[in-house]
């Protein structure tokens, strides 16, 4: 088997390799792939959206249509991912550690559960004490990992970034939550159903935003039919790429934490990294 | 000679790019765990990335992002030079491949868990021998 | 374009993709595997693709790595091959 994807991967290769010769040079500014459509993106896009940062004006406003299916595919993947591991069925048995003197209970039966609070807490199979470094500094970390998510998002418009940056940094902070301490503090904090919510929501501000240009006279996604909405009609395609790249940030970030949760617990929602 | 040493020094950087592709997949044909599968179908799609933004890089072009524009005074705007920019299109279309590739890595990761679930092992080889056996014993 | 910066960091990536696909660790592949998707935003950092490179610092070396490392945690760490 390994010899004969060694020959397959060997005559594919020298395919491509002869293919290369008919190539133009690298970083040739006469290349056909940069004189027929790009140079009337990179004249044009400053004066008609008011945006300077070129990918993501190309991005949202002239490929909207791209980024709105894409949008689509990743509220897919979560989707997908949690119709396939989610596991609804009751624990048999639970384990409650007594604080003062390290004492562990193991309960047999479902139906009994003892009230945890300052004496009892809930305990895992895998269960490891919690660091206290790592806790004292991702907690005081995260409230700033989320405000850079946010600053990433809304200067996406001038400098490197985006909705989907932004989304994929957010993400990160909530898993970094779930690392840190354990899965159920996550859970306590941002519940499952308003993480499946917010995910919808994404995609649903996108497709909203593009469909109301079709009642106020434009085309879908038509930007400029806004005009009379916003406060700043000069600026209208710069802003309807805001409230756009924002609902991709939502959604992005919701279905990172859910991937993360349901492959991390294998669908039990009750232990973790 | 120097011909050859010119084709070489014009076209290195694709044949370094195609050898990169075979790498990803070799690792998808000929290896038997999942997950090493899985790290080969990754390397292939990164290494046609790598290939597609390679083509808009144009030389002594900078970035794609309009410094005249900042400070709101659009009607003093300079001439925009379309040779002084970076092609922005093959990065828009690269973003959107990058993200629709984590989002399969992230399926192809749950998936991965729920067969070993079902057949305590993610070598390609047991598994199919444990599929063999199910399908005698019915 | 600088070419020895171009040619030094694709020398480490073809190293990096053929370490990890060969090792017998996974543990040690999730490790490669993010260190193979921060070389390639190097590259494209250097190519001038910005965006792009800001995408797949924040996705390869972030979240994609994660997601390995948990679906290892769950499954067997060893493999034959």
């Amino acid at each position: 088997m390994k010899l004969l994807g060694f020959i397959i991967v060997c005559l594919t290769g020298t395919l491509l390799l002869y293919g290369t010769g008919e190539f133009p040079d690298w970083g040739d500014p006469n290349s056909p792939a940069s004189i027929h459509l790009s140079n009337y993106y990179i004249e044009k896009a400053v004066e008609q959206t008011q945006v300077p940062n070129l990918v993501t004006a190309v991005l949202a406003d002239y490929r909207g249509f791209d980024t709105m299916f894409e949008t689509a595919v990743i509220f897919c993947a979560g989707l997908a991912c949690f119709l396939l591991l989610r596991d609804f069925r009751e624990k048999k048995e639970r384990f409650y550690r007594h604080v003062p003197t390290g004492v562990i209970l193991h309960v047999k039966s479902g139906k009994k559960v003892l009230k945890t609070g300052k004496e009892f807490e809930h305990m895992d199979k895998d269960w490891v004490p919690s660091d206290l470094i790592i806790k004292t500094v991702c907690r005081i970390l995260i409230p700033f990992i989320q405000i850079y998510a946010m600053y990433v998002v809304a200067h996406g418009d001038f400098s490197p970034g985006g909705g989907f940056q932004g989304g994929v940094i957010f993400g990160s902070s909530l898993i970094l939550l779930a690392i840190s301490y354990d899965l159920k503090t996550l859970l306590k904090r941002v519940k499952e159903k308003v993480l499946g919510i917010y995910a919808a929501l994404g995609v649903l501000i996108y497709v909203g935003i593009a469909a109301i240009c079709m009642p106020m006279g434009g085309n879908f996604l038509d930007y400029a039919a806004l005009a009379p909405l916003v406060w700043d009609p000069h600026h209208v395609r710069a802003l309807g790429m805001l409230g756009v790249e924002i609902g991709v940030g939502i959604a992005v970030t919701a279905v990172m934490a859910i991937i993360y949760i349901n492959i991390v617990s294998e669908g039990r929602h009750d232990e973790g990294l | 000679m120097t011909d050859l040493l010119a084709l070489i020094v014009a076209k290195y950087n694709y044949w370094l790019y195609v050898i990169l592709m075979m790498i990803g997949l070799y690792a998808m044909i000929a290896k038997n765990n999942l997950i090493k599968k899985l790290v080969g179908m990754n390397i292939f799609q990164t290494a046609i990335i790598l290939f597609y933004v390679s083509i808009g890089y144009k030389r002594d072009a900078t970035i794609p992002i309009i410094q005249s524009a900042h400070g709101g005074n659009d009607a003093l705007a300079a001439i925009i030079h379309a040779a002084d920019y970076i092609n922005p299109l093959p990065h828009v279309l690269m973003l959107t491949a990058i993200v629709v590739s984590v989002a399969t890595f992230g399926v192809a990761m749950a998936l991965a868990v729920r067969i070993y679930q079902r057949y305590q092992t993610l070598e390609e080889d047991e598994i199919r021998m444990r599929l063999v056996d199910i399908g005698q014993e019915k | 374009m600088h070419w020895p910066i171009d040619l030094i960091v694709l020398t480490f990536v073809i190293f990096c993709a053929i370490a990890a696909i060969s090792v017998k660790d996974l543990l040690g592949t999730a490790i490669l595997f993010g260190a193979y998707s921060f070389m390639m935003c190097l590259l494209w950092a250097v190519m001038g693709a910005v965006d792009v490179a800001f995408t797949e610092a924040s996705v390869g070396a972030g979240v994609s790595t994660v997601f390995f490392v948990a679906a290892v945690f769950s499954t067997s760490r060893r493999t034959k091959d």
